[in-house]
C-alpha cells in the first residue's frame, strides 16, 4: 500500500539525544510551541492542582466527619470549599482536558502541530498564571467581612456576597482576575482546536472519517466560545461594581442578584458539558479498542454530541429552580433538562452495543472506562431526579446535589481521565504504566469513590444543605458523614499510588513501542513518544480506522462506512 | 483534633445518629412536601427501572463478552458491526416517551404548588433573611419575632395554610423545612412567596440552604405548628409589650445604656433597633442564636459575653460587659417572657 503511514523504525530520536543541562531543558519547555509539550504541561499543571484541591477536599471531610467539630474554623472551611470548587473546575478539569486535546488532536488527524502554535503557548501560560493568581489570594487577599485570607464566597459567587460591603478584601478580585485570564486562555485553545480540526486534517480525512475524539473536542470548543463570554462579561461587571460604583449586582442600589445567577449559569451549565464531553471523547476511543470492535453507530454518536452541545445551552436555569422564577420558567427548564437525557442515553446505548459481541480486554484503562459507564449511568439518573423542578426544591443545594455532580465529575470525568492516562501514557512517555499498581489504584479508588459519593446522597435526602462547616448532632447525619469521610481516605491513598505509578513507570516501566494496544487511530502509527514533527510523511486515510485498514487489508473499514467513496481515494487504495 | 460541644451526652448523639430524621424529605407533613414526595416516588421508580435494565445489560455484556483468549494466543478479531438504524431509533424513541411522561407528571406538581388557590383566611407571614438569623413579621397581627416561627395546624377539612412572603436584608438565603415544603430562596430586592400547611401539631426543623456568609451553617429554622387555640394564645401573648419586672431594673438599665438598643427592639422601651432580632419576648423562645443553642441563663450569658462562643462570624460584637453587668442583663432578658 502506497498510503502506509510512516512507522516506528523511521525515527527514534530520543535515544540519541545527549544529556542536557537542566537550564536548557527548562528553557526548552518554557519557550516551546510544540503541541505535545504544551499538552504535557497542561496535564502536569492540572495534576498539581488536582493534588492541591484534593487535599482541600480531604480537610473538609475531616471537619465534617462528626457534628460540631472544631478541626477548622468556619472562615477556613468556607475558603476550602470555594477554592476546591474553583480549582477543580478551572484549573484541573479544563487544563487536563485541553492538555489531552492538545496532545492528541494533531496526532489523530495526521497533522504536525496545532493550527496556531504560538497562540497555543500563549493560552497555556496565561491559564497557568491565572491559577497562581487565584492561589495568591491565600497570601494577599482577605475575604468576607471579618474572615481571613482566601476566597470564601462559594465557587459560583452569588451576588451580593461579592459586593464590597460583604467582601471588603481582595480575594474576590483575585478570583475575578484569575477567571478573566483563564477565560482568555480557554478561548485561545478552543479557537486553536477548531481551526486545527477544520483546516489541518490529513488527506482523505473527511469530517465523516474524523475520529470521535476530535469530533467531540470540536463540539466542546464551540461550547467554550459560547460559555466563556457571559462569564467574562459578568466578571467585568462585578469589577465595575466593586471599583467604579456601577450597580449591576448591587441590590442595595436596585441591581439584581438574579442577573448574576443567569450570567453565571449560562456559563456554568455548558461548562459542565465542556468538562464531560472530553470524557465521552476518551470513552469513544478506548472502549472500542479494548472491545476489539468499531464504535457502534458513529453518525449517531456525532449527532448526539452535537445535540448535547446545543441543548446544554438552554438548560441553565435548572440551577435556579428555587430562585422563584415562577411556574412557566420552571416548566420550560424542566423540559429542556429532561430532553438532554435522550442524546446522553443514545451514547450509553451505543457504548453498550460496542461492547456487545466484542472481546473485552480488562486492562486498567478499560476497567476505569467500565467504572465510568456504571457511574455515568447513575449520575444521569440522579440528574433526571434533579431535573424535575419540585424534586429539586427539596434536593437543590443539599448534599444530594453535591453527590450528583461529584458522580459526574469524579465518577465519570475523573475515571475517564484515569482511563485516558493508562491508555495514552505509553504514547506520551514511551513506557507503559504498571498494570499491577494500576489495578490497585483502580480498586482502591472504586471503593473510596463509592464509600464517599454513594452515601453522600443520603444526608441530602435527610435535609443536609451544602456549604455548612458543621451540623447539628440531632439531625441523624453523623453516621453518613463518617462513612463519606472514610471513603476520602481510600481515594487519597489511591491517588498517591497513581502519582507514584506515573513517576516509577517513567523510569522503570516496560518499553511501550508505537502501538501497545493494537489500536486503530493515527497516533499509534508513530513512535512513542512521537518525534517533534509527528509524521515524517503526512499520512493519507481511507476510513475512520486507518490502522485497522493497514492491519486488515482483506477487510478494510472503508468497505463498510456510509457515504460515497471518492474515486481518487479508491485508486490510491488499489495502487 | 475532634471535640464536641454543646451536646447533652455522647450516648444521645450516638443514638440520634441512627434513628433521628427530623428533616427527612421522605417523611412529609404538609401538602407541598407530600406532593413532591409522590412525584419523587414516581421518578425514583422510573430511574430505578432504567438502572436495573441498563446496568443489567452492561453486567451481562461484560461477563459474556470478556476476552477468553489466553495471552500469547493469536487473537481473532470479533465481527465488526458499525451500527443499525432500527436499533438506534428504538433507543431514541423509548427515552423520549419516558421523558414526555415524566415531564407531564412534573408540570402538574409545579402548577399545583406554585399556582395553588389561596384560601381567604390564610395566614400571612413576612420572612426576612439576615446574616445569620430569621425575622418573622405577622403584618395583620402586629407580631414580630425571630428564629422561631409559629403557625397554626392546617387540617384537611379546614385548610389554614400560611403564606410566607420572603425577602432578604443582605445576601441570598434559602428557607428550607424539608418536612413541610421544598426550599425557596430569599433574595434581596426580590419578593418570593411560598406556602406551608403543617398537618399535625409538631416542631419542624430546617435551616438556611443558600450560602450566605461565614456563619451560614448555624442559621437554623424552627417551625412550631400549634393548634388553632394555642396559636391564638401565642399571638395574644406576643402582642403584649415587654414585661416590666422591677426585680431586674438594673439589667434593664444596662441594656438601655449600652449599644444593645441600636440593634434590638424591645417594645415598650426606648430600644427600637432593627438590625438584630426583636427581643420583646425573647424569654418565651426555646432557643437563642438562630436556634443553635437552648435558651437558658447560662447560654444567654455566654452568648451576650461573646456571640462567637456559639456562632463565630455572627455580626453581633462581643459586648465587653463586666461579670456583674452580664449577670444583670441576662436576668433582665430572661424575664422577657
Amino acid at each position: 500500500m502506497a498510503t502506509q503511514t510512516p512507522v516506528i523504525e523511521v525515527h527514534n530520536q530520543t535515544a540519541q539525544t545527549p544529556r542536557r543541562l537542566w537550564l536548557e531543558v527548562l528553557h526548552d519547555w518554557v519557550t516551546t510551541v510544540d503541541h505535545k509539550k504544551i499538552g504535557l504541561m497542561y496535564i502536569g499543571y492540572a495534576l498539581v492542582f488536582l493534588v492541591i484541591a484534593g487535599f482541600e477536599a480531604l480537610l473538609m471531610r475531616v471537619q465534617l466527619a462528626i457534628p460540631n467539630n472544631h478541626f477548622v474554623s468556619p472562615e477556613v472551611f468556607n475558603g476550602l470549599f470555594t477554592m476546591h470548587g474553583t480549582t477543580m473546575v478551572f484549573f484541573v478539569g479544563m487544563p487536563i482536558l485541553f492538555g489531552f486535546g492538545n496532545y492528541l488532536i494533531p496526532l489523530m488527524i495526521g497533522a504536525r502541530d496545532m493550527a496556531f502554535p504560538r497562540l497555543n503557548a500563549f493560552s497555556f501560560w496565561i491559564s497557568a498564571f491565572a491559577g497562581i493568581l487565584l492561589y495568591f489570594s491565600y497570601v494577599g487577599g482577605s475575604g468576607l467581612d471579618g474572615a481571613g485570607s482566601a476566597l470564601d464566597v462559594g465557587w459560583f459567587a452569588y451576588a451580593p456576597l461579592t459586593a464590597r460591603v460583604f467582601s471588603p478584601g481582595h480575594s474576590t478580585d483575585y478570583w475575578t482576575l484569575s477567571l478573566l485570564l483563564t477565560g482568555v486562555g480557554s478561548i485561545g485553545t478552543a479557537l486553536n482546536i477548531v481551526a486545527t480540526i477544520i483546516c489541518m486534517r490529513c488527506p482523505g480525512m473527511k469530517m465523516s472519517r474524523l475520529p470521535l475524539l476530535p469530533w467531540i473536542y470540536l463540539v466542546m470548543s464551540g461550547l467554550t466560545f459560547v460559555a466563556i463570554g457571559p462569564l467574562t462579561a459578568a466578571q467585568i461587571m462585578l469589577m465595575l461594581d466593586r471599583y467604579v460604583g456601577s450597580h449591576f449586582f448591587d441590590t442595595q442600589a436596585g441591581g439584581s442578584a438574579v442577573l448574576w445567577m443567569h450570567f453565571f449559569w449560562i456559563f456554568g451549565h455548558p461548562e459542565v458539558y465542556i468538562l464531560v464531553l472530553p470524557a465521552f471523547a476518551f470513552a469513544n476511543e478506548i472502549i472500542p479498542v479494548f472491545s476489539r470492535k468499531a464504535i457502534f453507530g458513529y453518525p449517531a454518536m456525532v449527532a448526539a454530541s452535537v445535540g448535547i452541545g446545543f441543548i446544554s445551552l438552554g438548560v441553565w436555569a435548572h440551577h435556579m429552580f428555587t430562585v422563584g422564577l415562577g411556574p412557566g420558567e420552571n416548566t420550560f427548564f424542566t423540559l429542556a433538562t429532561m430532553i438532554i437525557s435522550v442524546p446522553t442515553g443514545i451514547k450509553i446505548f451505543n457504548w453498550l452495543a460496542t461492547l456487545w459481541g466484542g472481546k473485552i480486554q480488562f486492562t486498567t484503562s478499560m476497567m476505569f472506562a467500565v467504572g465510568f459507564l456504571f457511574q455515568f449511568l447513575i449520575a444521569g439518573l440522579t440528574g433526571i431526579m434533579l431535573s424535575a423542578a419540585p424534586f429539586d426544591w427539596q434536593l437543590g443545594n443539599s448534599y444530594f446535589v453535591v453527590a450528583h455532580f461529584h458522580y459526574v465529575l469524579v465518577g465519570a470525568i475523573l475515571f475517564m481521565i484515569f482511563s485516558a492516562f493508562y491508555y495514552w501514557y505509553p504514547k506520551m512517555t514511551g513506557r507503559m504504566l504498571s498494570e499491577k499498581l494500576g489495578k490497585w489504584h483502580f480498586w482502591l479508588f472504586v471503593i473510596g469513590f463509592h464509600l464517599t459519593f454513594d452515601f453522600m446522597h443520603v444526608p441530602g435526602l435527610l435535609g443536609m444543605p451544602r456549604r455548612i462547616y458543621t451540623y447539628e448532632a440531632d439531625r441523624g447525619w453523623m453516621i453518613w458523614n463518617l462513612i463519606i469521610s472514610s471513603g476520602a481516605v481510600f481515594q487519597t491513598v489511591a491517588t498517591l499510588l497513581f502519582v507514584y505509578n506515573m513517576v516509577w513507570s517513567y523510569f522503570r516501566g516496560p518499553i511501550a513501542g508505537p502501538d501497545p494496544w493494537d489500536a486503530w487511530t493515527l497516533e499509534w502509527s508513530v513512535s512513542s513518544p512521537p518525534p517533534s514533527y509527528n509524521f515524517a510523511e503526512i499520512p493519507t486515510v481511507a476510513s475512520r480506522r486507518p490502522l485497522w485498514d493497514l492491519k486488515h487489508p482483506e477487510d478494510p473499514d472503508s468497505d463498510y462506512e456510509m457515504g460515497p467513496v471518492h474515486p481518487e481515494e479508491t485508486q490510491k487504495e488499489g495502487a | 483534633m475532634f471535640s464536641t460541644r454543646g451536646s447533652s451526652s455522647s450516648t444521645a448523639i450516638a443514638l440520634s445518629a441512627f434513628i433521628a430524621d427530623p428533616t427527612n424529605i421522605f417523611r412529609p407533613a404538609g401538602t407541598p412536601a407530600s406532593s413532591i414526595f409522590s412525584l419523587s416516588m414516581l421518578v425514583l421508580g422510573i430511574t430505578a427501572a432504567i438502572f436495573l435494565v441498563v446496568a443489567g445489560i452492561l453486567t451481562f455484556v461484560l461477563i459474556r463478552y470478556r476476552s477468553r483468549d489466553s495471552a500469547g494466543e493469536t487473537e481473532q478479531e470479533p465481527a465488526q458491526i458499525y451500527g443499525s438504524n432500527q436499533i438506534e431509533l428504538s433507543w431514541t424513541v423509548i427515552p423520549i416517551l419516558i421523558v414526555v411522561m415524566l415531564f407531564l407528571a412534573t408540570t402538574r406538581v409545579i402548577y399545583t404548588t406554585e399556582h395553588a388557590p389561596r384560601p381567604a383566611d390564610a395566614l400571612d407571614v413576612t420572612v426576612i433573611g439576615h446574616q445569620f438569623w430569621w425575622e418573622y413579621r405577622y403584618p395583620k397581627l402586629g407580631v414580630v419575632t425571630a428564629n422561631e416561627l409559629h403557625v397554626p395546624v392546617s387540617d384537611r377539612e379546614h385548610p389554614l395554610p400560611t403564606y410566607l412572603t420572603m425577602s432578604s436584608a443582605d445576601t441570598d438565603h434559602s428557607f428550607w423545612v424539608p418536612r413541610l415544603a421544598g426550599k425557596m430562596d430569599l433574595i434581596p430586592d426580590k419578593v418570593n412567596t411560598m406556602w406551608i400547611d403543617p398537618q399535625r401539631k409538631d416542631l419542624y426543623l430546617g435551616q438556611c440552604a443558600q450560602y450566605c456568609g461565614v456563619q451560614h451553617a448555624k442559621m437554623l429554622i424552627r417551625v412550631y405548628a400549634d393548634t388553632p387555640e394555642d396559636f391564638a394564645a401565642w399571638v395574644t401573648h406576643q402582642q403584649q409589650p415587654a414585661v416590666r419586672d422591677p426585680g431586674v431594673a438594673e439589667g434593664r438599665e444596662v441594656f438601655m445604656h449600652n449599644a444593645c438598643i441600636s440593634c434590638h427592639t424591645i417594645r415598650g422601651t426606648v430600644a427600637n433597633g432593627r438590625f438584630g432580632p426583636d427581643l420583646t419576648h425573647v424569654g418565651s423562645r426555646e432557643t437563642i442564636a438562630s436556634a443553635s443553642v437552648l435558651n437558658n441563663p447560662k447560654n444567654l450569658r455566654e452568648f451576650i459575653d461573646n456571640p462567637a462562643n456559639f456562632k463565630p462570624g455572627a455580626l453581633m460584637p462581643p459586648m465587653h460587659l463586666d461579670s456583674h453587668d452580664l449577670d444583670a442583663v441576662t436576668a433582665y432578658l430572661a424575664t422577657l417572657k
